[in-house]
């Protein structure tokens, strides 16, 4: 399977990247190498063979179903990029 | 330079235990060490001299009672993956650049406990993407050790800015990550020892993701002891990673120094690759040579399925990546580029704040992902990826642990693959094994190639089996001797 210069730009817009003008062509070129690199899977024989998912099995840890955490808005808030009166500030995303 | 600097961790903790040198002069000394070779290294991202110093005097006041943990006083580098409250942490990115965490990794807040000072954070590949810290948005992070003729080498990564601080001197130990090799590859790099244990030995709790059924913290140190003081202090269940072993932690130190007598090392015939020069074939022989001699016996092995961890890995860790990075949408945290609408900001965010390698990373990701193709790329690498598995149970039948390289070369030249993806991939080619297979690994120094640089050797062993691991590794550290450092121009 090979991409092409709208693959790239499709996948760009997929991923939420800025379309990559002055790279799209090398991109091209590079997922493509890439991509040819690991076509070579399909000589493994993979016929009855379990998708691995973790490599030591234990069985996945449950706990009490409690609030542990919270109370701590300020914190939640140090970081944001625009913040006003304790909420978050989002572009406007409902029309 | 300073002497104190040059002795190993578990010398100046029993030294600080001793009081024979107090923690804040300590890290008083470390700090200024560290910014003096600043210029020169690259290899430092942040520091917060108020809280190394409080940290200092609080294990000062705990050693005075008698008191103090296992590495209590000692000042150690850490990479830029780690959330360390109150000091910045962008897992060297423009899209992190200025984040303050209000909360501490799991993995430093256990060092911490165990009375590790924090010194600085250290530079890396971009969200640990890369072989050569050149993706770092501070830029290349130089090797201590430079070229024959002066030229500049990479110090390996992504964890390039830990292994320099600790080859140079500047720290007594670093954390790294390790998703691909980019623990055990700067490691053998800048002839330091790098380790990643079992899968789910260290919480991946507050460490920026990458790939997350790949990514592995782990220790970078001066000698394998020190390794292991290291694993001990970080290791340890954590409720918060659900993927945390709940097994209890081996006292890994107690093992360094163990006999190998008798022990079966195995040989892998794949790792002999085309292309790899004479002299890592010849400290690989070497090492064989050493455990032989120490009483061990080597036996020859097939990991048939060897050539496939790579491609395996660039379909496994992209997808993993492109998941674990949606979250970078400069809305809550991280830095936000408006555009004209919701999606344009979006856009405008991750175009702007992602550099080449990463978005490359999350466009393989985004593909192989995509619908029509989740089967023939992403459920079939995770077959694959059981393939690998199987082939080292196979092995651990017959073996106690693996011997290998730890990377097909010596550092190279900052610059010299950066235009070719491919082939900085190749660099992990003896490491990603281990990751894909979860398996503990770590790479020790085994002597100099031709141009006085450092060569590491691998050693690979069962799951939960770190302590084979630990005695292999002494033992060829014993026997390698390995005492060379690079000529100080940095401080």
């Amino acid at each position: 399977m090979s991409v092409t210069a709208d693959d790239v730009r499709r996948i760009a817009r997929l991923a939420r990247i800025a379309e990559p003008t002055d790279r799209v062509e090398a991109l091209v070129g590079e997922l493509n190498g890439i991509l040819s690199w690991i076509e070579q899977l399909n000589e493994v024989d993979v016929e009855g063979v379990e998708a691995m998912t973790t490599p030591v099995k234990f069985p996945l840890p449950q706990r009490a179903d409690e609030v542990t955490d919270g109370n701590c808005r300020d914190k939640v808030l140090a970081n944001a990029p625009c913040s006003d009166e304790g909420f978050f500030v989002v572009p406007k995303s409902v029309e | 330079m300073s002497e104190l600097f040059k002795l190993t961790l578990s010398d100046i903790t029993a030294k600080l235990k001793a009081r024979e040198v107090s923690a804040v002069e300590l890290a008083t000394e470390g700090l200024a060490l560290c910014e003096a070779a600043q210029p020169k290294l690259n290899a430092f991202t942040a520091f917060d001299a108020d809280k190394t110093l409080a940290m200092a005097k609080a294990s000062d006041e705990k050693l005075a009672r008698g008191e103090g943990g296992l590495i209590e006083g000692a000042p150690l580098a850490i990479k830029d993956l780690f959330a360390v409250e109150g000091v910045d942490t962008a897992a060297s990115s423009n899209i992190l650049k200025g984040f303050k965490p209000t909360y501490e990794s799991s993995v430093t807040a256990k060092l911490w406990e165990n009375g590790g000072v924090f010194l600085c954070k250290t530079s890396m590949d971009e969200f640990a993407m890369g072989s050569s810290n050149e993706t770092s948005n501070t830029g290349p992070v130089n090797n201590p050790w430079k070229g024959p003729n002066g030229e500049m080498l990479t110090p390996g990564g992504s964890s390039g800015g830990s292994a320099a601080a600790v080859a140079a001197d500047l720290c007594f130990g670093a954390t790294g990550t390790d998703t691909g090799g980019s623990i055990r590859q700067p490691a053998a790099f800048t002839g330091t020892v790098g380790v990643k244990a079992t899968y789910g030995r260290t919480s991946r709790w507050g460490t920026v993701a990458f790939a997350s059924s790949l990514d592995h913290p782990g220790p970078f140190a001066k000698t394998v002891k020190d390794s292991a003081l290291m694993l001990q202090a970080m290791s340890g269940h954590d409720p918060k990673d659900s993927t945390s072993l709940p097994n209890d932690v081996p006292d890994f130190v107690a093992a360094v120094g163990g006999s190998v007598k008798g022990l079966r090392i195995g040989v892998p015939k794949e790792y002999r690759v085309d292309g790899m020069p004479a002299e890592i074939d010849e400290a690989w022989q070497k090492g064989i040579d050493w455990l032989k001699a120490a009483g061990c016996e080597i036996v020859d092995i097939s990991l048939p399925h060897t050539k496939y961890a790579l491609p395996a890995y660039y379909i496994v860790a992209p997808a993993e990546a492109s998941s674990n990075l949606a979250r970078y949408d400069g809305m809550r945290y991280g830095n936000r580029v408006e555009g004209e609408n919701l999606n344009a900001t979006y856009e405008n965010t991750r175009g702007a704040g992602f550099g080449h390698e990463v978005q490359r990373r999350i466009m393989i990701g985004t593909y192989v992902l995509s619908a029509g193709y989740y089967d023939a790329y992403y459920l079939r690498a995770q077959k694959v990826r059981t393939r690998i598995l199987q082939d080292f149970e196979q092995a651990f039948e017959k073996v106690d642990a693996v011997l290998t390289p730890s990377a097909p070369s010596a550092a190279f030249e900052l610059g010299s693959k950066s235009d070719d993806p491919i082939a900085m991939y190749l660099n992990d080619v003896f490491t990603v094994t281990a990751n894909l297979a979860g398996l503990p690994a770590m790479s020790v120094p085994a002597g100099v190639d031709k141009d006085g640089l450092p060569l590491g050797l691998q050693i690979i062993t069962p799951a939960l089996d770190e302590e084979t691991m630990f005695k292999v590794g002494a033992a060829i550290e014993d026997s390698a001797g390995f005492v060379a450092k690079p000529e100080n121009w940095w401080s």
